[in-house]
């Protein structure tokens, strides 16, 4: 059998996601997750009057990766991960939760050589894609305001 | 014996005097529940970390396969064995603890194919007793070729669940009430192409059909011949594909299965089974090795299959070559 018939019958045969199923659950986990951060938002403007909207803003980040890192801790958060996929990994949680999984796993390596510097394995990517883009997006900013 | 192009049979009598194994808790809950002979109660095992315990695992394994039949490790001529993890680290370490010779092997997943092919030609040769043991273990392999435990990825519908287990057997030349190894095929590297690592049962059905046409086209058998013949950690997927390759040869594989996809049942979630150097072991040494023992299999030809990839090679966009090796199994009582 040729490589490329082999290849078409890998292919044809080979079991795919259901992407409805997959679909729907990301968009649910997601737009839970969403729902909650919606909520602290409201809740720390209530019990909070006197911040603004960015020092709130910031507060309900930090509790939202506090949630991400804490439920990753305790093994909820990959069980939520197998079935939302997207829907879990795109919130600010899914960041959190690809910092602190790695920084579980290779803490055996030791503190320094392991966890610290194994923290960022998945994350980095993400972190080197943020900065870049900033970078891009401010020269271009400062471009067009040249012309005005 | 050489017999056609890679097969050879042996001359002299290769007994399995002894078969122990040890699965762990996911396992444990498996289609192969009853036929342990140990499980283990969490994956680590009372261990530092989870390398640590696969360690502790073929320690255990090796020398509780030796003390079920009265044997010390200093009456062996070797411990060979292998495992997934970067320099066969739990299989050389749990060697240091017995005062034993000592041969690491590779063939990724189908490293137990490998050992026995050896260990049965020495025992046929000059020595007298040779133990081959291979492990496997679900938290350093993930770590290893995958993403941390704890990451909430989603796995694709190909992916295979990697067993935690290890599974060692005694070779030996002392005569007795024993299963028989009566020879093997050995496999050659194929390569067709395939790059998504999640999918390794489409990647090694190929290198297991081409060795198991070969061993009927050189031993000139049919595959009625046989009892069973089980592949290693194919999957479901894998195990259709088999088929279908070895129909396309010509060869109509009745009595087909495979260890991996037999190893979790249908409410486990395992994607197409399990995978694993210790998957094939583990399942010879439990299932595979009492059903032979209470003569319900009588011949069977047991092919582990191996993906031979790494994490670089895959990231790298180089394929995945795959190899099976098939060991002839065989009751010397049985007719």
């Amino acid at each position: 059998m040729e490589d490329k018939q082999y290849m078409d019958y890998i292919h044809a045969n080979a079991q795919k996601s259901n992407h409805v199923v997959t679909l729907v659950w990301a968009f649910a986990v997601g737009g839970v997750i969403c729902c909650i951060g919606q909520a602290f938002i409201d809740l720390f403007t209530v019990i909070l009057p006197n911040w603004d909207k960015a020092k709130v803003a910031s507060l309900v980040s930090m509790t939202m990766i506090f949630l991400g890192s804490f439920f990753t801790a305790i093994g909820v958060y990959d069980k939520l991960g197998s079935k939302a996929g997207g829907g879990s990994i795109v919130p600010i949680t899914g960041f959190a939760n690809s910092v602190v999984s790695p920084a579980m796993e290779f803490n055996k390596e030791g503190i320094v050589l392991g966890m610290m510097a194994k923290m960022f394995v998945v994350a980095g990517p993400i972190i080197v894609a943020g900065t870049v883009s900033s970078v891009v997006s401010g020269v271009i900013y400062w471009i067009i305001g040249l012309f005005n | 014996m050489k017999v056609g192009k890679q097969t050879y049979l042996l001359d002299n009598k290769v007994y399995i005097q002894s078969a122990y194994s040890l699965a762990g808790p996911y396992e444990a809950k498996g289609n192969f529940r009853d036929y342990f002979d140990c499980v283990m109660e969490d994956d680590e095992w009372k261990c530092k970390s989870h390398e640590m315990a696969e360690i502790e695992m073929q320690r255990f394994v090796i020398g509780e396969c030796l003390s079920k039949v009265n044997v010390s490790p200093l009456d062996c001529g070797a411990i060979m064995g292998g495992d997934l993890i970067n320099q066969i680290v739990p299989t050389s370490f749990s060697a240091r603890d017995f005062h034993t010779p000592f041969m690491g092997l590779y063939n990724a997943c189908a490293t137990f194919g490998e050992a026995l092919a050896i260990g049965s030609t020495l025992v046929g040769g000059d020595f007298d007793k040779i133990i081959c043991c291979t492990s496997s273990h679900y938290a350093t392999a993930e770590r290893q070729y995958r993403y941390p435990l704890e990451l909430g990825t989603q796995p694709t519908p190909e992916s295979q669940w990697t067993v935690t287990g290890s599974g060692a057997v005694l070779l030996s030349k002392k005569a007795g009430e024993y299963p028989l190894v009566k020879g093997y095929t050995i496999g050659r590297v194929l390569d067709f192409g395939l790059t998504d690592p999640n999918n390794m049962g489409g990647a090694m059905a190929p290198a297991a059909a081409n060795t198991i046409v070969t061993h009927f086209k050189d031993t000139g058998r049919s595959p009625d011949y046989y009892d069973l013949i089980i592949t290693g950690d194919l999957g479901r997927f894998g195990r259709e594909t088999l088929h279908y390759l070895c129909k396309k040869e010509g060869y109509e594989l009745n009595n087909l299965n495979d260890c991996g996809s037999m190893m979790y049942c249908d409410k486990q979630k395992a994607g197409q089974g399990g995978s694993g150097a210790g998957c094939c072991s583990l399942v010879f040494a439990s299932y595979l090795y009492k059903k032979l023992v209470d003569k319900s299999l009588k011949r069977i030809l047991f092919v582990p299959t191996g993906a031979m990839l790494s994490k670089d090679s895959a990231l790298q966009g180089e394929s995945i070559p795959g190899i099976a090796h098939a060991v002839i199994i065989e009751r010397e009582d049985w007719y």
